[in-house]
């Protein structure tokens, strides 16, 4: 079942769209649920897609196309490095890289502590800010460099 | 330099994306022009016309021509929809644009409305720019408040609703009817063109679909006459045109030039090659587009027509410069990476050939590459290219045929040394990250 | 008209049609995998790329609409090469396991690799492998195989009504998939394993039992629903091995229920409940395995002397509706010969007030016409579940334009894009349809009939009476839950008419494979006759039994037990092994439909006949021909027909056209009186009696995959939350259920029934021991 508050924020983003083109508000939806309950479980999927009336199928088939909703638990801070051309020739593969080393994980792994998880990302739209990293989906963070990148992991409490 | 350019150049202060900045600057001057002055539709598509304004999102389609298609008598609704999607690996020009001056882009949509007579605009945002997307709805939230979005728009008969609608990571969604399939709520899946936007778009309504940047610029066509963006230009490329430099430059970001300006220039305003090194390699327009090698494109001009003769695409502008460090069969591997990993996978060369490319490069570079390797990529890319439901397949093709065509020594190389000719540690001190260590 | 040239040859075809529909008219092959003419085009395959004339680029000819003079080449180079590059892609991921693969023998990718595929393999690569789903009891899994055409997702979004299966994750890593833990439980799910192009989605049933070209093929038709859809039965060795639909586009298109695709395995079964292959007879209380001699001498004999004792009419006969035509001929000749008119097949019918009135009820249009409806009003039916191929049809005209409303007992998802609906209480169903016809009356400005004064249209009553009053072509279906109905005749008097006041057909949704050709060959009681519930409620002292098993196909199983166990002599003839056991003195193993010849009329009066697919199994004979023994045995005149097709002849005068002739949905002059139809319940509970769609028939009850199907789970006391409340009971209680007869059920929450409803399945064991399927019903804690 979604919570009170998230079904005031799909509402909000159902509002968008023609009345019968509900199905419209799925990916906003999903995105609030993980904001919620940090990832997408089966459950949560079947709640949106009852929420919008949807096949639950094709819920599921949203949520697995786009890369940024997680199919599976990730740790508390989700950073996701782009280490695509534009970024690799300014560092992206190299800030990964110092990433996994000071995380001791790699790509598409949790830390132990469950604090962070690292990703792969692909180009965002930021290669003249390289290296490039987003944290949650939301946080944007620029010209990481190795100063930067400690900073960054001692502000994640 | 001095500013040359209307859409980021003309904005300043941390403020410049505020309502009250905007129209401080003249912003929502067109569409009060068109409103108060009752400027007929015509009169719009044919400034449009004649500024020879060409789609800013990587084909370069002149939007004149495209807004003509909608029906006019269409009784139903019709949609106008912005992709700033910008996903196009070394693009990020449109993120700017919104972060900075988004009235511009809203302006430019309403005033798309009025002349194609829709009644409801989508602003498709790539997911990865959360904050953007954010403050977009802050700016469609003072539109609205200000009437000139909504009901009766600025006191006249004109209704326009415009909402912004967020990507979740999907490359793809950038092609324009995946980008609609995506605001319906779906997976981003291309369709089969025809039926084109024009006719079945958003909800199976007439559609017309710009990137940011080219609605950014019909303001500024209203406002001071087609004739005037066109001599901004250079013919058949009229206006300034924003270029996201990025790679082994000292200053990467994004340059607003006149079109035609020559790529030396330009790459100068990005502060020239990052420790001097020398320039090896361009990709002019975006990852998609041909790569072209130091000394061809140091000839060229910046716009459709001279980025084309030289053999590549002008693209989405977004210029990715590689000097002597770059490891060329890694760059491709990188990108070769890319487009299978975004490959929607709906339709067989794509979904089976982008992997098989992918591994092939992958081989090579990692010292198991076969003498046969470079034909049979040149094979494959023949058997994707032209034969998919939208351009992701070629997309995915170029940069391949363009890295054996221009630099297919190197692969040799690997193919037969086993190893890189550039140094692993030369490859190392490009990306100057270690110099902060 | 636009003019096209493929290869040189030159047609004309409708505006918006596809290069792939002109190269159909021209008989040009195209080679395809996504494309499929009663789909959505898809176009993502790529293996139908041909070369335009002016087009740079190869088009999917499934895809490309045609321009006038347009000039096409699907063998130049251009073209071949495109498809051949195609093809080779789609084998590099493909497992190369043909043979072992169910699909081998009649895979396309198989045969299209044979014309376009590469020698070479230029693919070094490791393959990618695909975990296998769990879609339940019919569709086995083998996603490696799979070559993402999509048709199997359409399908269940397109035709199916739900979208059940779905094209998961991206790229190369694009799965087919249910939702996760989910398996597909449409009753048309087996469509996707005729849809699937290679070995991804097959029969499990079917799995690894033969191979294709080791099948003979059989033409045949369904004996479940009244569409009877057209089969293609495959044999191998005398046995059934697989049903496949034949396409008639008339019919069933090209498609198939899951009961009429996987019934088969019926045929096939053994142990306790399975196939019966030796006659039995029992002496002196023990059954014994006799030879047909013994068995019809013994009927003989004993027959004569019932009638003798108690005269001709305490003999009775009860006929599944699902019997050919020709068996239900030949019975009531039999008994008419014999001297009783007792017979009947309507075996969950309890309103024979129309009986008399000429009624052959059908479904008063062709079937392909249903398309061309604008309107449909659709009364007392599981639509979806019942019929399963006419509610697909009419899913796909409620698509287009057409304006299905239901009124109806129970709130089933029909998948229907419904227009307007009213869900009822059975005995409120015939205020509510009285309401349609006076709210209809009113808006066409007709003359209201006086027995409706007293009638208030609901505001669903309006909206539907609305709607069917704005069409042009308009029709009203009665279902099977109204043909059911205890006051059957006065439902029919109403939808009569409406169809009357909105100028609509009148038709019915045949129950049965028979419940057209039950008419025609008689098997229903002349006016001297008592109908099937009569002949139960006044128990005779003989009984035949055909096909039918009466504890689970009769409108009341406890009455229909009781006659039977009274009875002297009763003669069960049955493919299988029945209660009967526990009630009959002879049974008699006869033929199912695969094993004899035989006819069906379906619900729009085709007549379809059919020859045997197989030899009958053991000592098996079919029962026109021990009908016909019989008939000699007794001495009866006009028993000397020696083929099914003399049984029909006669039967049809030779003239199968006159079967249209005798359809005939009108019945004038019956009295409407609702305030005598509306009964009164004294407790407040009523039941609401579906026949589920696996329960529907002895074949589907035995077919060992469609029971393990969710539409096969076992009756539960359905009710609302409020009746759920009203009676102190929560979800999953066990409850005593009382009508008639009793049976503990298991209580479940069904939000969509109206109050006061207590939804009980029929034809089930577990519900055999109740009273009518209709009426009063009593719950209590067990
Ligand atoms: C794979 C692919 C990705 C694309 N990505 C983008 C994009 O990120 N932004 C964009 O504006 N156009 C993109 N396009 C181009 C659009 O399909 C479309 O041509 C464009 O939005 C039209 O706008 P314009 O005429 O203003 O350029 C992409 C095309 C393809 C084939
Ligand atoms: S070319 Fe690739 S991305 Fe485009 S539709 Fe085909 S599979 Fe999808
Ligand atoms: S049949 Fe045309 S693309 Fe598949």
């Amino acid at each position: 079942m979604l919570s009170q508050e998230s079904r005031n924020q799909i509402d909000r983003e159902t509002a968008k769209y023609p009345a019968e083109q509900k199905q419209s508000a799925v990916m906003a939806a999903l995105a609030i649920m993980q904001a919620e309950r940090g990832w997408l479980s089966t459950e949560t999927i079947g709640d949106v897609a009852a929420y919008l009336g949807m096949a639950p199928v094709a819920v599921y088939e949203v949520a697995s196309f786009y890369n940024m909703y997680d199919l599976a638990p990730v740790g508390k801070y989700k950073i996701t490095v782009c280490t695509n051309l534009p970024c690799a020739l300014s560092g992206g593969v190299h800030a990964a890289d110092y990433l996994k080393q000071k995380l001791g994980v790699d790509f598409n792994e949790t830390t132990t502590d469950g604090k962070f998880t690292l990703k792969e990302g692909e180009c965002m739209g930021a290669c003249g800010d390289a290296p490039v990293m987003l944290v949650n989906n939301v946080r944007m963070c620029s010209f990481m460099q190795p100063g930067q990148i400690d900073r960054l992991l001692e502000e994640c409490t | 330099m001095g500013a040359l350019g209307f859409i980021l150049d003309a904005t300043e202060g941390e403020r410049s994306w505020r309502l009250a900045e905007y129209v401080k600057r003249g912003g929502y001057g067109a569409l009060k022009k068109i409103i108060h002055e009752k400027i007929p539709v015509d009169q719009i598509v044919g400034e449009l016309k004649k500024s020879s304004l060409r789609g800013r999102g990587g084909a370069g389609f002149p939007t004149g021509l495209k807004w003509s298609f909608m029906p006019r008598q269409f009784p139903g609704a019709k949609y106008v929809v912005c992709n700033s999607d910008e996903g196009e690996p070394g693009t990020f020009k449109d993120r700017d644009i919104l972060r900075w001056n988004p009235h511009m882009v809203i302006e430019g949509m309403i005033i798309a409305g009025y002349a194609m007579g829709c009644q409801r605009g989508y602003n498709y945002i790539h997911g990865e720019i959360w904050e953007i997307y954010k403050r977009f709805e802050e700016a469609l939230e003072e539109a609205r408040a200000a009437n000139l979005l909504g009901n009766n728009i600025l006191g006249s008969d004109f209704s326009f609703e415009l909402q912004a609608h967020h990507g979740y990571g999907a490359y793809i969604c950038g092609e324009e009817t995946a980008l609609l399939e995506s605001i319906e709520g779906k997976k981003g899946q291309p369709r089969f063109k025809p039926p084109f936007p024009a006719s079945f778009g958003l909800y199976g309504k007439p559609t017309t679909i710009n990137n940011t940047e080219t609605f950014a610029s019909v303001p500024y066509i209203i406002n001071e006459g087609g004739d005037k963006f066109l001599e901004l230009g250079k013919p058949n490329n009229g206006g300034t045109k924003l270029f996201s430099v990025s790679g082994h430059v000292n200053r990467p970001g994004n340059f607003e030039v006149p079109m035609g300006t020559p790529f030396k220039d330009l790459l100068e305003m990005a502060g020239g090659m990052r420790g001097g090194r020398k320039l090896k390699a361009v990709i002019p327009g975006g990852s998609s587009a041909p790569v072209l090698p130091a000394d061809i494109m140091m000839e060229c001009t910046l716009d459709f027509d001279s980025i084309a003769k030289a053999g590549s695409m002008l693209g989405s502008g977004a210029v990715i410069v590689m000097d002597e460090t770059t490891c060329m069969v890694r760059a491709l591997e990188r990108l070769s990476y890319f487009y299978f990993e975004e490959s929607c996978g709906q339709c067989t060369p794509c979904r089976e050939g982008t992997g098989w490319l992918y591994r092939v490069v992958h081989r090579i570079e990692h010292g198991e590459g076969r003498p046969e390797d470079l034909d049979l990529l040149n094979s494959v890319t023949d058997n994707i290219m032209g034969r998919t439901i939208c351009a992701l397949g070629d997309a995915a093709s170029m940069p391949v045929k363009s890295f054996i065509k221009h630099f297919g020594a190197e692969f040799e190389y690997h193919i037969q040394n086993k190893k890189c000719l550039v140094p692993e540690d030369v490859q190392r001190t490009g990306s100057g990250f270690f110099k902060a260590a | 008209m636009l003019e096209i040239e493929i290869d040189g040859k030159t047609t004309e075809v409708a505006d918006g049609s596809t290069v792939m529909d002109a190269a159909h008219k021209l008989g040009i092959f195209v080679p395809h995998f996504c494309y499929h003419k009663k789909l959505s085009i898809a176009a993502n395959c790529r293996m139908c790329l041909v070369q335009v004339e002016k087009a740079p680029k190869p088009l999917p000819a499934c895809a490309t609409p045609v321009t006038n003079g347009m000039k096409v080449f699907t063998h130049s180079e251009l073209a071949v090469k495109a498809q051949k590059g195609v093809m080779e892609f789609l084998l590099i991921n493909h497992p190369l396991d043909c043979p072992i693969c169910d699909q081998g023998g009649e895979c396309q990718l198989q045969d299209l690799a044979v014309g376009y595929g590469q020698s070479a393999a230029r693919y070094q690569e490791e393959k990618r492998v695909v975990v296998n789903k769990n879609l339940g009891a019919l569709i086995a899994t083998d996603m490696t195989r799979c070559i993402h055409c999509t048709r199997c997702v359409r399908f269940t979004q397109e035709i199916a009504g739900w979208m059940e299966l779905g094209l998961a994750f991206r790229g190369e890593h694009a799965e087919i998939m249910p939702f996760i833990e989910k398996t597909v439980d449409s009753e048309l799910s087996g469509n996707v394993i005729d849809l699937c192009p290679v070995g991804a989605l097959t029969s499990k049933p079917f799995r690894f039992d033969a191979r294709n070209w080791e099948l003979s093929r059989r033409k045949s038709i369904s004996p479940h629903d009244g569409l009877g859809a057209n089969l293609i039965v495959q044999v191998k060795q005398g046995k059934v091995l697989r049903v496949l639909p034949l396409e008639n586009e008339d019919v069933n298109e090209c498609w198939l229920s899951d009961k009429d695709r996987f019934s088969y395995e019926a045929l096939n079964s053994d142990g306790d409940n399975g196939r019966l292959t030796q006659p039995m007879l029992k002496q002196c209380g023990e059954w014994r395995e006799v030879d047909w001699q013994t068995a019809l001498e013994f009927i003989g004999t004993d027959l004569k002397r019932v009638v003798r004792e108690h005269g001709a009419a305490s003999f009775g006969t009860l006929a599944s509706p699902h019997a050919t035509l020709e068996e239900l001929y030949l019975l009531q000749k039999f008994m008419r010969g014999a001297g009783s008119e007792n017979v009947d097949c309507r075996l969950r019918q309890t309103d024979f007030a129309l009986d008399g009135k000429k009624v052959v009820p059908w479904l008063g249009i062709p079937i392909a016409d249903i398309p061309k409806l604008d309107r449909v009003l659709v009364v007392g039916s599981f639509l979806r579940k019942d019929h399963p191929l006419l509610a697909q049809r009419l899913r796909q005209a409620a698509k287009k334009s057409t304006r299905v409303s239901l009124l109806h007992v129970a709130d089933d998802d029909q998948l229907i894009a419904l227009h307007a609906k009213s869900i009822v209480a059975p005995s409120v169903l015939l205020t509510e349809l009285a309401g349609i016809v006076k709210a209809a009356a009113e808006a066409k400005g007709a003359a209201v009939d006086a027995a409706l004064a007293q009638v208030q249209p609901s505001v669903a009553a309006r909206q539907i009476a609305g709607s069917l009053a704005s069409g042009e072509h308009a029709a009203v279906f009665l279902g099977n839950f109204a043909q059911q109905h205890a006051q059957a005749a006065t439902l029919h008097a109403l939808a009569q008419m409406l169809a009357d006041i909105i100028g609509a057909r009148l038709g019915y949704l045949g129950e049965a494979a028979s419940s057209v050709g039950g008419y025609i060959a008689k098997a229903v009681p002349g006016a001297q006759g008592l109908n099937a519930a009569r002949m139960l409620a006044e128990p005779r002292h003989a009984y035949f039994v055909l096909h039918a098993e009466p504890e689970l196909d009769c409108a009341n199983p406890h009455q229909a037990m009781a006659a039977l166990k009274g009875a002297d002599l009763v003669v069960a003839m049955t493919p299988f092994k029945t209660r009967a056991i526990d009630y009959a003195h002879v049974i008699l193993p006869i033929a199912p439909f695969t094993e004899t010849s035989g006819t069906f009329i379906n619900t729009e009066g085709r007549v379809q006949s059919f020859n045997a697919a197989v030899k009958p199994l053991g000592e098996t004979r079919p029962a026109w021909k021990v009908l016909r023994v019989l008939g000699n045995l007794l001495g009866l005149p006009g028993f000397e027909q020696d083929s099914s097709e003399a049984v029909r002849a006669e039967m049809l005068d030779g003239k199968p056209a006159s079967v249209a002739e005798r359809l005939n949905n009108r019945a004038d002059g019956a009295a409407i009186n609702l305030m005598a139809a509306t009964p009164v319940l004294q407790a407040g509970l009523e039941r609401v009696a579906d026949v589920p769609i696996y329960f529907a028939d002895p074949l589907a009850r035995r077919a060992p995959s469609l029971q393990k199907t969710r539409d096969a789970a076992p009756p539960a006391a359905r009710m609302n939350a409020a009746t759920l409340a009203k009676l102190g009971l929560d979800a999953g209680m066990q409850v005593k259920v009382s009508s008639g007869g009793t049976a503990t059920l298991t209580a479940q929450l069904e939000a969509g029934l109206p109050d006061n409803c207590v939804r009980i399945a029929a034809g089930h064991e577990l519900t055999a021991g109740l009273g009518p399927m209709q009426g009063e019903i009593t719950v209590e804690r067990a």
